[in-house]
């Protein structure tokens, strides 16, 4: 956790008070009430806690890592009850895991002492027996283990949640309007993983294997987290690769280098902004890093050409989005994704390239892409102008509105600028070396549109 | 992924050999599972339903591993859990091992309705293999389950459990590895090796599931099957995930590799080309998975540095272009390879492909001096590696050759590459892509 404003100091406050307290009365209630093989379970099951909690995978779409220890948690609920669910919980304080700070700890242990209790609460509310499920409480327990589960989930996800909306934003990894819930694949792995919990309970009283079943209760846990694992690092890999492969295609041109990552990032805050769900999120991103990949198919003499275009030019030009779709079109990710890709030069008046669609007909992502890709284009410098201010460009934007942008989506990205703000790339290195990679005229720059030689 | 796409053929012509007779062999169990339930009837109709239900979802959830490998897990654990089955409750579980295969065999070609249906493939292959591993398991456990010390002891129980699960994954990788040897042309310990190590992870999941189940049935009944099919339905998806981005990986980087192409640089379809050429190469020299898939990628954008010059080279063939031109086009796409972080083994590759496989005279000393400026260690004396070896024949012949397939044209290519072998190009090398040209030719006819 990076700096804290004062909500979120407060909020952290809140949270670790109320964690505190329901954690006090348990060890009161504990103390009273628990026998030995009550407290032989309770420390087994905080010692899984402990194992699951310490070995987290952090995933790629948030800040926060993934643990399975709502398993042990929910164990707790059925053999233990509310007090010792919570002290479960509270094991968290003492996480293995390297790197966390004292507050993110107390946050983390609150966290799961409230989730917890709460899930027992509900548990019991339910009419679930607090006991080693035998026989006899097959199916009926299912009902309210499912409700606690839930539950347990809502309030780890909501808490969290919460948390996460008061932090400072850390690059455009968590997006802003996605609401409190992680992913519903996250969801679901929570869900999961709580199942096992019964599973858990009701092995334990098992006559064969009894507590031991833990072990093999953790098994499935421990492939699927190695799965999320490598999905996470794929995933790393992935969008790295394609950065990298987007640079080689720059290198043509000194002046839109960092192009493509630029706009993929001005369309996935804006995309954000306007509340797109996190797949489409990562989606946009994809889309802006390859909106200009069909350049290379442009020849560079016509790239770098002075002085007006001629028509051929001028198509040769115009026909970059399509190239583009050529190239991309066989990676199978959303079909938006490319429709982003050959639409984004349309503009909102139909006078746009290549179909000439107009207003809604235009697809979502490329009135997205459309809006990232000029502005970058303006606050970065060309052979023929200096790079522009941001708020030269965002006039620049707004006197664009309506006729090349969408107007709704340039006051959403204005609205996403004034809170993130914008890094305009550095000048360009324009030592003789590089100086075969110059272009003279800019395609997506809306202020200074491509000349082309009179025909009659 | 890594699959040679094969014409289409009436569907038993596309089946090889191998997997005609796994697909015998599963149906003559079938038949006789069959018609020994048909003669006894189902002791316990109840059970046999919830493990049969159990098992035709699984085989609807099917997913597909890295690798063209089709896994069901829940289909393999329902099926595991039912052949290891000693009790539901209190009464305990009676029925035969051919009742399992029975159970088994229904709920899979239920499961697989809906695929056929769809319209998508309908895995006969995968699900035979997945049938007699959990044959072999149901008919060596079942004889077991009613003596007394499995029955009593759970340490008894837990270690025959433990073998059989071991035993039914290890049948399983056998089957699938002899099925790639086959269809693929691999070695097979090769085969074998690379099929453990993708199946290990899901494997260890299923048998513990499979055994979780069986024990769990004692205490819950027929509940513990809805209760332990939600975490494995998340392991499915977390598998899922990682094997679908690794898809979107290869498709990307096979769809970028293009853009060479598209600028003019290189002929139409030659990174593609190259690419499928070095993986087929590749395995006729026995590599891993692993070790193929970084030859993938290198041979897909073994190019990549030629977006750096100016102007595309006449016709693309990097072949024809002077040793120091071809050094520098490999390190410029090596250094574009690097600034991703996490492919340094594909740059090395792409880097040291110009390398003539024995160092001698002017390449030598251009490669060192090049070296020594980069600032890299310099192995200069040291031959690239495999996969660089197979890059650069690769990519030779398929500058010479490009998508003809004329004959004299290839046999022409392959003499000249076999003239170079000397210093140019690794004999070896070349003998596996005359191997593989020549299969091409024969498949091709």
């Amino acid at each position: 956790m990076a700096r804290l404003s004062r909500a979120a100091w407060l909020y952290l406050a809140a949270v670790v008070a109320a964690g505190g307290l329901v954690l006090a009365r348990s060890i009161v209630s504990v103390r009273s009430d628990l026998d030995v093989p009550g407290s032989v379970t309770l420390a087994v099951l905080a010692g899984l806690f402990l194992l699951c909690d310490s070995l987290p995978t952090t995933l790629t779409t948030r800040q926060s890592a993934w643990s399975p220890s709502a398993s042990p948690t929910l164990a707790a609920v059925v053999l233990l009850g509310p007090a010792g669910a919570a002290l479960v919980g509270a094991t968290s304080l003492l996480s293995l895991r390297r790197g966390l700070r004292l507050t993110e700890r107390a946050f983390n242990g609150a966290m799961n002492v409230l989730a917890a209790f709460t899930a027992a609460e509900v548990y019991l509310a339910l009419g679930g027996p607090v006991a080693v499920p035998s026989r006899a409480s097959f199916p009926w327990i299912i009902a309210p283990f499912a409700a606690a589960a839930a539950a347990h989930v809502l309030v780890n996800h909501g808490v969290l949640g919460g948390m996460l909306k008061l932090l400072p934003q850390q690059g455009d990894a968590w997006p802003r309007r996605r609401g409190a819930f992680g992913t519903p694949a996250l969801l679901a792995s929570d869900l999961g993983y709580a199942a096992l919990g019964l599973l858990m309970a009701a092995l334990w009283s098992h006559r064969v294997v009894g507590p031991s079943a833990a072990v093999l209760v953790l098994v499935p846990l421990f492939v699927a987290r190695w799965a999320m694992g490598q999905f996470a690092a794929q995933e790393r890999a992935y969008a790295a690769t394609m950065a990298a492969l987007c640079q080689a295609v720059e290198t043509k041109d000194l002046y839109t280098r960092g192009h493509s990552e630029r706009v993929s990032k001005g369309a996935a805050m804006l995309a954000s902004e306007i509340g797109m769900r996190a797949e489409r999120v990562s989606a946009i991103r994809y889309a802006g890093m390859l909106h200009d990949v069909g350049k290379l198919g442009v020849p560079t003499k016509v790239l770098q050409k002075e002085g007006p275009l001629t028509e051929e030019e001028l198509a040769a030009i115009q026909l970059h989005p399509m190239r583009g779709l050529e190239i991309v079109r066989e990676i199978g990710f959303l079909d938006e994704a490319l429709n982003g890709i050959m639409h984004h030069h349309e503009r909102i008046d139909g006078r746009g390239y290549p179909l000439g669609l107009a207003g809604d007909e235009i697809p979502e992502f490329a009135r997205v892409i459309a809006v990232a890709d000029a502005f970058d284009s303006m606050t970065s410098n060309r052979s023929y102008r200096g790079a522009r201010e941001v708020g030269e460009a965002i006039g620049e934007l707004r006197r664009w509105s309506g006729t090349q942008f969408d107007p709704a989506l340039v006051d959403a990205f204005i609205a996403a600028l004034a809170r993130e703000g914008w890094e305009r790339p550095a000048p360009p290195d324009l030592t003789p070396e590089h100086e075969d990679a110059l272009a003279a005229q800019d395609h997506d720059d809306p202020t200074a549109p491509l000349r082309v030689i009179e025909s009659r | 992924m890594m699959t040679t796409p094969r014409p289409s053929r009436p569907a038993w012509q596309a089946m090889d050999s191998g997997e005609l007779l796994l697909v015998a062999v599963a149906a003559i169990l079938v038949v006789a599972a069959v018609a020994q339930t048909a003669a006894s009837g189902f002791a316990q109709p109840r059970i046999a339903l919830a493990f049969g239900g159990l098992i035709a979802l699984g085989e609807l959830l099917r997913l597909e591993l890295p690798g063209a490998r089709q896994a069901a897990p829940i289909a393999s654990a329902g099926a595991i859990a039912y052949a290891m089955l000693l009790r539901v409750g209190a009464v305990p579980a009676l029925h035969p091992p051919l009742h399992v295969i029975a159970v088994a065999a229904a709920g899979m070609t239920v499961g697989a309705l809906p695929h056929v249906a769809a319209g998508r493939p309908a895995g006969l292959a995968g699900m035979a293999s997945r049938l007699v591993a959990v044959a072999c398991v149901a008919l060596l456990f079942r004889p077991l389950a009613g003596l007394d010390v499995v029955a009593r002891h759970w340490w008894a129980a837990l270690a025959v459990m433990g073998a059989l699960v071991a035993l039914g994954w290890l049948v399983k990788c056998l089957i699938e590895a002899l099925l790639r040897a086959d269809a693929l042309r691999v070695r097979f310990g090769v085969a074998l090796s690379d099929e453990m190590r993708a199946q290990l992870p899901l494997g260890v999941a299923i048998g513990a599931s499979s055994m979780l189940v069986a024990f769990a049935a004692e205490v819950m009944g027929l509940a513990a099957l809805a209760v332990f099919i939600v975490p494995l339905l998340v392991t499915q998806l977390a598998f899922r995930r990682y094997a679908g981005i690794r898809d979107t990986y290869l498709q990307t980087v096979r769809a970028l590799a293009r853009v060479t192409e598209v600028g003019g640089y290189v002929e139409s379809g030659h990174a593609r080309r190259v690419g499928g050429l070095a993986v087929a190469v590749g395995r006729e020299l026995g590599m891993r998975e692993p070790d193929l898939l970084e030859l993938e990628y290198a041979a897909l954008m073994h190019d990549i540095g030629q977006l750096s010059l100016r102007e595309p080279i006449p016709g693309g063939a990097t072949v024809l272009v002077s040793p120091a031109d071809q050094c520098r086009i490999a390190e410029l796409g090596a250094g574009v390879i690097e600034q991703a972080g996490v492919l340094d083994g594909v740059a090395d590759l792409v880097r040291r492909q110009y390398q003539p496989w024995r160092a001698t005279g002017v390449s030598a000393g251009a490669r060192s001096a090049d070296r020594s400026a980069a600032g890299a260690p310099a192995p200069s004396d040291a031959a690239p590696p495999v996969g660089s070896r197979i890059i650069r024949a690769a990519n030779a012949f398929d500058d010479l050759v490009g998508a003809s397939s004329d004959r004299d044209r290839t046999m022409a290519a392959l003499e000249r590459l076999r003239l170079d072998t000397a210093s140019e190009y690794d004999p070896a090398v070349v003998e596996a892509l005359s191997r593989v040209a020549a299969r091409r030719r024969s498949a091709r006819r």
